[in-house]
């Protein structure tokens, strides 16, 4: 497994240098939180609330994103064996157990200080069975304030009024008194206005940069790359100026690199040729993300969209926070986060995926935590299979458990995928796929 | 009268009976008429059986399907049961099916309701979620909301719209089919060497297949032959099954514990046929009736939120100590979110009552049954010593 | 003459397949992966031109028209055994001199003499032995000279340790050290000066029909043809590490796809149940993969299974499918997890079943999943090829027919014995392909 190049060796562009100081200011601000007498929020990132929790003065502790970050320090494997060792099973989600284990390991956070306790669990059920659990978990260690925020999943296909009735009476009636209490903030709904407005100027530049890989060559990676795209508009900074100016440049260093032609961005330097374009299913493993990356980006593999970057919203098919409309907004926010969709719909969204933006094929990433994702890919794959005609290819890895990576057969399936695409293409040729 | 041994063989057969032929000639009996499946771990039986069809509960292939199809659609990270009723639906097993029930348990079966709309598109496929705010004026709300939305879709599905009469008088019979599963679980607390477990999960299971109606006299019949039975006392130890809400344990796991010297005094097998846990209103609007008995007074499971952290896992004491039982068995399915990440908080609370426990996984389709029967062996020679 | 060779690098045996510019399959080699991709490849390559030479001779010999095939048979059969016979006397003679080198060990230095004098005997016995090993119709423990001369130095060695108050280890720690020695070398290419002496020790009973003259002057003919390696193509599992330039790599799921539409052409759906994973690929009419599934982390269902079980019945590996055969009925065996498989296994022993049925219910389990995965990737069409080195198992492909008509009717299968090759057969063809 390779290691990390010392940092010289990673371009940054300015909008990565951004990020980074976003995501480290909000580290210091949960780990100051207790000594500026800030109350802290935990939440999950589907159907997440910030523009809400920012009405209240909240610090916005993501735990997904604390298990993102150790995973991809590789501490994760240590701190799912802590929570095995503390009676949680080999077979349940390495998130939790990964947030789990670090509160049994001091709570670190990535910047070396101690997590704050949370004042306040908001409970956004959306798209996830675990969600529920995990913070059932969490209560039950920190004794705290839970308020759960009940979405119902789009079993046919589309919210209905009465599930929108629903999320929005809970959010008067359950979260928005819950904050209050927990933060001693009345409530004013003009700033969450505010706060919207400001989310739909970065929604607007979100997709542009999501759209600019229907280009070719694709301009950037909407996986690998887009993972570091979705950060500021799916965690804590949504609805900030930063989250704006965070967009803003990205857009303009993504529109200067199609003015050049240039593909995407990697650790590595600049993509070479585009050979495949790809379409994603699926959460990336965390790891050994740059290996996973690089195995793609190797063989000239670019992904032009995945679904992964729509667990906080789908942005490119039309949502926008809507600040004249913030509670019914926040509702329909949560109620069309990807996973909450039913398994036709997504479907739907990947034919569509595959079509517009003109990829090779489909290419599930099955993530053994993760069922709401997985339970049923394999029948994802046949049906776009069937309907688009492009061949469609299956690996398996985990979000942060490192036993569940094999690089070998990873990568295995994924050159048998990518010469099959090459062997089709020339399939009309008498001499085929030399 | 009959005795138990004839009653049980009869439920037995249609245990095994993976062709559901009962379902098959309740349908054909009478022309138009319409079965609805369903997964676990609850529907509203009430709603299927006012619109004159038959809520038929689908609760995996067991241990004696050959699954190869179903197989084809999971994962190895995944549980047995959505596998096993592919298999049975692809084979052809479920094709008096016409309409098909997914509860929100999990997300694998959530995600089997849209893999059903795409598989079997003759079929009418329904997410039924339930509400995890148990306020009247939210949660019951949506319900009565959904609940609505369901009734609709029967009413279109059989061509015969449920009035609410019709619905009063479904709850009528569910009451009673209730009260009487409720009877037949005092009972084997009460004398648990008389209507051993593996009897009652069959007679429990043949509510799954069986118009409620039959499934009360057969229950009403099983009470008596087992109350007049002269059995052996066995000092055995009085456990709780906890976790088996989904995909099912093979028979032979529940008669592994039993023979280990363990009587299971209360379980969570077919919550669907206790999750009401007193009567649903017969009077007023019966979908409203049905929501607040939802909200009010269903039984506790992993797939239920608990907005009171103080009261967490407390059900299982309290059953602990209503049934007089000596220890509680974890067993759970393997790769089952629900029941895994539910069970250490369980765990814990048990552990503060000073209730002994022990944890095990199974598949529906587990073939040995040695290190079961050693640990629950262990488990309750270790009660009796402790006692 | 222009040829093309294809290499598939297997974690425990290489293979090699090497063709001429008509597709027409000249020669093979396999030999064991050892840990040196590198040494493995030159190997099978050199076993794949000499057995290119055997098909040369043959051709030359079938020009000679008045000879029919028995008597050619006879006559190449012979050579063979000659051939193969230089062959093990000349690694021998190698493994000898590893040996003595290794005998001079400071660490045997008080016994030095002693030890050079039993090596030195052991050594002329296997050479004595050698051909009976090689004589017509003789039962060999392997391909493999490892095991052949192993085998024997060990039992040998073992006695003449007792005789010669050596300690046993002594001798084994030289041969080990030496093996590993020998094995790492690509041996010379001097099979022109083997085929001579093979030649010279070919009998009566093969030359019969022959005049010895024609006979050498079809050998010379065979001898002449420049093999020219045109063009080589590798794959194999883990190919990140295989001795190629990446445009001379292909995948082994390609590879295998076209290896079985090159053996059956009207191949469209193909099933390899290898020792580390099993694969379901579907092909279309021109050996294109259209669609493929493997095994996921999960080992059930992949020949490695079947190994657990013979382990925990302390059988050979070759031994369960004849004995699953014997079988009276087949139970159903749910633990399609190969830990709990042994646990199940016991289990079912204790309760007083059948070795032999328990066996064959265990060789439907791994069928069962094999079909699973084929079912993922789109199920089976006609004609079907099972390749790998459980379809020389008769209990599985017993299961298997009986699953494949159950669950899709009448289906043309394909089962070669010599599939082991498919994968190679592929990458030799892609080398064909990649030049005009």
């Amino acid at each position: 497994m390779s290691q990390k190049p010392p940092a010289a060796d990673v371009v940054k562009e300015p909008s990565m240098l951004k990020q980074k100081e976003m995501i480290e200011a909000n580290y210091e601000r949960l780990s100051g939180a207790k000594a500026q007498g800030r109350k802290v929020a935990s939440t999950f990132v589907p159907g997440n609330l910030n523009e809400l929790i920012m009405c209240f003065d909240l610090a916005n502790n993501l735990p997904e994103i604390n298990a993102i970050q150790n995973g991809m320090r590789k501490k994760s494997g240590m701190l799912i064996m802590e929570a095995e060792k503390r009676g949680h099973s080999e077979d349940v989600c390495t998130y939790v157990k990964a947030d789990l284990g670090m509160m049994a390991k001091g709570n670190l956070g990535p910047n070396g200080k101690p997590l704050p306790e949370p004042d306040v669990l908001l409970l956004s059920y959306t798209g996830c069975f675990t969600f529920m659990k995990w913070f059932e978990l969490v209560r039950e260690q920190y004794k705290c304030e839970t308020l759960m925020l009940h979405v119902p999943y789009e079993g046919e296909g589309h919210a209905t009024k009465s599930m929108r009735d629903y999320v929005v009476k809970q959010l008067k009636e359950v979260v928005i008194p819950g904050l209050e209490k927990v933060s001693g903030v009345k409530f004013d709904i003009d700033r969450l206005r505010q706060y919207l407005r400001e989310s739909a100027k970065a929604e607007d530049d979100f997709v542009w940069v999501l759209e600019s890989a229907k280009r070719r060559p694709s301009p950037i990676d909407a996986y690998f790359g887009g993972v570091y795209y979705i950060g500021p508009i799916f965690t804590a900074f949504r609805g900030t100026p930063d989250a704006t100016e965070y967009y803003r440049l990205l857009r303009q260093e993504i529109a200067a690199r199609i003015a050049q032609g240039q593909g995407p961005i990697t650790p590595e330097g600049d993509f070479g040729q585009e050979k495949y374009r790809l379409v994603v299913e699926g959460p990336p493993n965390w790891t050994s993300f740059r290996d996973f990356w690089k195995m793609f980006h190797d063989e000239g593999a670019v992904v032009v969209a995945s679904t992964y970057t729509k667990v906080g919203g789908l942005y490119d098919l039309g949502f926008r926070h809507d600040p004249d409309h913030p509670l019914e907004s926040l509702a329909d926010y949560c109620l069309g986060c990807y996973t909450n969709r039913n398994l036709p719909s997504r479907i739907d969204l990947i034919e569509k995926y595959v079509r517009d933006y003109e990829a090779d094929g489909l290419l599930i990433n099955s993530i053994k935590s993760c069922n709401s994702f997985s339970a049923g890919q394999l029948l994802v794959l046949r049906e776009i299979e069937r309907r688009t005609g492009k061949p469609a290819a299956f690996i398996e890895t985990d979000l942060v458990d490192p036993r569940y990576f094999s690089a070998a057969n990873v990568k295995n399936r994924l050159e048998s995928y990518l010469q099959m695409i090459e062997q089709k293409r020339r399939g009309a040729s008498p001499r085929a796929a030399a | 009268m009959s005795d138990t041994a004839a009653i049980v063989a009869q439920c037995e057969a249609m245990f095994e009976d993976l062709s559901f032929t009962g379902v098959r000639a309740w349908k054909a009996a009478v022309p138009g008429r319409k079965v609805v499946g369903f997964m676990p771990f609850y529907v509203p039986r009430e709603l299927i059986h006012a619109a004159g069809a038959l809520p038929f509960g689908i609760l995996g292939g067991g241990d004696q399907l050959e699954v190869i199809h179903g197989d084809a659609y999971y994962q190895s990270y995944i549980c047995r049961i959505p596998r096993s009723t592919i298999e049975l639906a692809v084979t052809g097993k479920l094709d008096m099916v016409d309409a098909m029930l997914f509860p929100s348990i999990c997300d694998v079966i959530r995600n089997l309701s849209g893999m059903w709309k795409i598989m079997f598109p003759k079929v009418k496929a329904r997410y039924l979620d339930v509400p995890q705010n148990f306020r009247a004026d939210i949660g019951g709300t949506f319900y009565r909301g959904e609940l609505g939305e369901l009734r609709a879709m029967l009413a279109e599905l059989t061509g015969k719209p449920a009035t609410d009469d019709d619905l009063r008088a479904s709850i009528r019979a569910y009451n009673a089919n209730r009260r009487l599963v409720r009877e037949v679980y005092a009972f084997r607390a009460a004398e648990p060497w008389k209507a051993p477990s593996s009897e009652v999960y069959l007679v429990m299971r043949a509510g799954m297949v069986l118009p409620v109606e039959t499934h009360s006299k057969l229950l009403a019949d099983y009470l008596a032959a087992a109350k007049a039975s002269d059995r052996p006392k066995r000092d055995n130890s009085r456990i709780i099954v906890s976790g088996a809400f989904c995909e099912q344990p093979p028979l032979n796991l529940i008669k592994s514990i039993e023979l280990a010297g363990c009587y299971i005094v209360d379980d969570d097998f077919m919550l669907v046929n206790r999750w009401e846990q007193s009567d649903v209103a017969e009077q007023g609007d019966p979908l409203a009736a049905l929501a607040d008995s939802y909200l009010r007074d269903s039984a506790d499971t992993a797939a239920k939120y608990e907005p009171d952290q103080a009261r967490k896992g407390r059900y299982l004491v309290e059953l602990v100590k209503k049934r007089g039982a000596e220890g509680v068995i974890f067993a759970a399915p393997s790769f089952c979110d629900p029941a895994l990440l539910e069970r250490p908080m369980l765990q814990r609370v048990l552990a503060s009552h000073d209730i002994p426990y022990i944890a095990f996984k199974y598949a529906e389709n587990s073939g040995q049954m040695q290190p079961i029967r050693e640990q629950a062996g262990t488990f309750a020679d270790s009660i009796k010593l402790w006692s | 003459m222009r040829c093309f060779i294809g290499i598939d690098l297997g974690s425990t045996t290489t293979k090699a397949v090497l063709m001429d510019e008509n597709l027409e399959i000249l020669g093979r080699g396999i030999t064991n992966s050892r840990s040196n991709y590198d040494t493995a490849t030159a190997v099978t390559k050199q076993e794949a031109r000499i057995g290119t030479r055997f098909t040369l001779f043959r051709k030359a010999l079938e020009s000679q028209a008045r000879n029919g095939r028995a008597a050619i048979e006879a006559v190449i059969g012979d050579l063979e055994r000659g051939f193969r016979l230089e062959q093990f006397l000349g690694q021998l003679e190698q493994l000898h001199q590893a040996c003595a080198r290794h005998a001079e060990d400071p660490r045997l230095a008080d016994k030095k003499r002693a030890v050079a004098a039993t090596l030195d005997e052991i050594f002329r016995r296997l050479r004595a032995e050698a051909p009976a090993m090689f004589a017509k119709g003789a039962a060999r423990r392997s391909d493999f000279f490892r095991d052949n001369a192993g085998s024997r130095f060990v039992q040998i060695a073992e006695g003449l340790a007792k005789e010669s108050g050596l300690a046993y280890e002594d001798l084994l720690h030289v041969y080990d050290k030496s093996i590993i020695e020998v094995e790492s070398r690509v041996p010379e290419d001097d099979s022109a000066d083997k085929f001579a002496r093979g030649f010279a020790r070919m009998t009566a009973d093969g030359q019969a029909a022959f005049e010895p003259a024609a006979l050498k002057r079809a050998l010379d003919a065979a001898l002449a043809v420049e093999i020219e390696e045109t063009y080589v193509v590798g794959t194999g599992y883990g190919r990140v590490r295989l001795p190629f330039p990446k445009e001379h790599i292909r995948s082994e799921i390609l590879c295998h796809g076209l290896g079985a539409h090159m053996m059956y052409p009207a191949t469209r759906t193909v099933l390899d149940i290898g020792g580390q994973d099993t694969k379901g690929i579907q092909v279309d009419p021109t050996g294109i993969v259209e669609n493929f599934q493997m095994n996921d982390r999960c080992a059930a269902g992949c020949g490695r299974y079947l190994g657990y079980i013979a382990d925990e019945m302390n059988l050979g590996l070759h031994e369960l499918g004849p004995m699953a055969m014997q079988a009276t009925k087949v139970p159903r065996i749910n633990s399609t997890c190969t830990v709990f498989a042994g646990a199940e296994l016991r289990d079912r022993l204790a309760l007083g079943e059948k070795r032999e049925d328990i066996l064959a219910g265990l060789h439907r389990a791994i069928m069962l999943r094999a079909m699973s995965i084929i079912s993922r990737a789109g199920g089976i069409r006609d004609q079907f090829t099972f390749t790998g080195g459980v379809a020389k198992n008769a209990a599985a492909v017993r299961e298997l027919r009986k699953l494949v008509k159950e669950n899709y009717g009448e289906v043309h299968i394909n089962i070669d014995p010599d599939s082991i090759y498919t994968g190679a057969l592929g990458a030799a063809t892609f080398a064909r392909r990649a030049v005009n």
